[in-house]
């Protein structure tokens, strides 16, 4: 039992590793969103959160835990720099600009000499435990859902549905987005230092428009309208491919048609309270005909 | 060595210019980003390679033969995936993101099919010959680029300018409800918005095939970057604006690694973006409707 235990770690524990990791990741970008700003800058903030903590770890002596903060400060600092203006843009255009910040970033990493340029960084030391993980995943989803209930997660919801009248209601717009922006960076950040750990290697193709792309997918594809979603569809979609190993060249195809029918079938995502709590609600009906009986 | 940068610049930005008008055509007509638009050129050299290689086609019936194809493509794409998502009214981001896994379907198919590595077109299909003015050297495969997408956006623009289906169009851009009310088939006209835009980009794939002489199932993503690029720079959903975009960039790219150095020809394209959407966010020609409250 051990043993079966012990080989299957070894072979899929990259995968539950990134499992937590992408759900981190779609959780940042689920926390933009939430404000109304569809920023595809996460990848990159995810880049720079890795290369800083992969710095540190190897060419000083800090300890991991210092790592990991860098991870989350560093992303944060640029967010707040690049924030200030991007954030004026609205919906596509902000999509755009942050891609663009994105392509710049990862350019600008490919070129520099402490980063490795495009050969990016290799052996580095395997740190990252499972618990790590799964601490700072269990504590995000915590911030996150305090978040929700408290004055700036109210300012977040009515930024989304109408920044003019948010505004008008002496909601600070600008800094309530920057807000959002910053944390979703931070959250990308850490979670980039987590998968730098465990991952041996990082190089600047890592963190390009596909891993924003990515990101976006995941959460959309999971369900934005709360915390589920985004860890939901995180999860599936990285344990997919695994699951369709056996379509062999094919998986990716099969990766996208997936995807396509998701968005076609199950518009807010996998994860649709109003659905699931129907569905629920029907399958309690279904085993007790006697309320149903009530009910007509 | 400036003149012969120049023309090096026209024919790469004609080629952005040409990809980014199917790219601006489906964002301003169907407000969809249609992020397989990098997927169908990809295809695009993919099928003019078959019908060349296969066929025997003469490379100016392949390239027609190559529009029809990835048209129907295109075609396909909107009446399975976004027509539906239209019926329900759904939200921006799901065409954007059911694009997505229509680019990551084609891409795979693509490698499943051709495989992942570069495929070349056979000897003798590429005209090999080239006019020389003095230091100035200017290949047969430029010409027919830059006189090839010329032409296709000069047909665009009579087309959206000056006929009664582009009027319809641009009533349709203004706002698909008011447009069905005037009698207007807009479903139809969104299919062959599709069609049209998808047809461009597979000839943008035709002539970037010919010009490097490389196919692979990954060239779409790189120039799909450029395209989004483009149209940012000259205005989403601008037909002019795509091909003044298409036109600067290539002349910024070129120049860059002409005059500057060759490591961040690819940060120009985003770089000057960044920059131009912090400035003007409705980009070089576009204009954004805000609502004021």
């Amino acid at each position: 039992m051990i043993d079966a235990w012990e080989s299957f770690w070894s072979i899929y524990s990259t995968v539950v590793f990134g499992v937590g990791v992408n759900a981190m990741l779609a959780l940042s970008i689920y926390l933009t969103l939430s404000c109304g700003l569809l920023s595809l800058a996460n990848a990159a903030f995810m880049g720079i959160g890795a290369y800083a903590a992969a710095l540190i770890t190897m060419q000083t002596a800090l300890p991991f835990p210092v790592a990991l903060a860098a991870a989350g400060i560093f992303p944060a600092l640029v967010a707040l720099v690049i924030g200030i203006p991007t954030l004026r843009l609205s919906g596509v255009y902000l999509a755009m600009a942050t891609l663009g910040f994105g392509e710049v970033v990862r350019v600008i990493i490919l070129n520099l000499h402490f980063t490795g340029g495009p050969m990016g960084i290799n052996g580095i030391p395997q740190k990252t435990e499972f618990w790590h993980i799964l601490v700072l995943l269990l504590l995000t989803l915590y911030v996150l859902a305090r978040l929700r209930r408290s004055k700036v997660g109210r300012a977040f919801e009515a930024i989304r549905a109408d920044d003019v009248a948010a505004r008008l209601m002496g909601i600070n717009v600008a800094r309530t987005k920057l807000l959002a922006f910053v944390m979703g960076a931070v959250i990308a950040g850490v979670a980039g230092g987590l998968n730098a750990h465990y991952t041996f290697t990082i190089g600047p193709g890592n963190y390009a428009f596909e891993n924003a792309v990515d990101i976006l997918t995941m959460a959309v594809f999971g369900g934005t309208s709360n915390l589920i979603g985004p860890t939901l569809g995180a999860t599936i979609l990285t344990l997919l491919p695994e699951v369709l190993r056996q379509f062999k060249d094919f998986r990716l195809a099969f990766n996208g048609l997936i995807l396509i029918v998701v968005i076609l079938y199950l518009p807010k995502g996998i994860w649709d309270p109003r659905r699931v709590r129907g569905w629920i609600q029907s399958r309690i009906q279904s085993r007790s005909p006697r309320r149903r009986s009530k009910v007509h | 060595m400036l003149a012969q940068q120049f023309i090096n610049a026209l024919s790469l930005g004609s080629v952005y210019a040409l990809f980014a008008l199917g790219f601006t055509l489906v964002f301003g007509v169907l407000g969809v980003i249609n992020l397989s638009h990098g997927a169908i050129f990809m295809l695009g050299s993919y099928v003019a390679l078959v019908l060349v290689e296969k066929l025997a086609m003469p490379l100016p019936l392949a390239l027609l033969a190559t529009m029809l194809v990835t048209g129907c493509i295109g075609a396909l794409v909107d009446f399975l995936v976004l027509r539906p998502l239209r019926k329900r009214q759904a939200p921006h981001l799901s065409p954007m993101i059911a694009s997505i896994g229509v680019a990551i379907m084609l891409t795979n198919l693509a490698q499943g099919l051709f495989g992942a590595e570069n495929k070349r077109f056979p000897l003798g299909t590429i005209p090999e010959q080239s006019i020389t003015f003095g230091e100035l050297n200017v290949t047969a495969v430029q010409i027919g680029i830059v006189g090839i997408a010329f032409a296709l956006m000069l047909v665009l623009l009579v087309v959206m300018r000056r006929t009664q289906l582009g009027r319809a169009l641009r009533a349709i851009a203004e706002s698909p409800k008011a447009a069905a009310l005037l009698g207007i088939h807009v479903e139809q006209l969104f299919l062959l918005t599709s069609f049209a835009a998808a047809a461009l980009g597979g000839v943008a794939g035709v002539l970037v095939g010919l010009s490097f002489n490389a196919i692979s199932p990954f060239m779409g993503q790189p120039m799909l970057h450029k395209g989004i690029a483009v149209i940012i720079l000259g205005g989403m959903g601008d037909i002019r604006g795509a091909l003044i975009g298409g036109l600067f960039l290539g002349f910024a790219e070129v120049m860059s690694v002409a005059y500057l150095s060759s490591d961040f020809r690819d940060a120009v394209a985003f770089g000057l973006l960044f920059l131009i959407l912090l400035v003007r966010p409705s980009g070089m020609f576009g204009t954004v409707l805000e609502r004021k409250a």
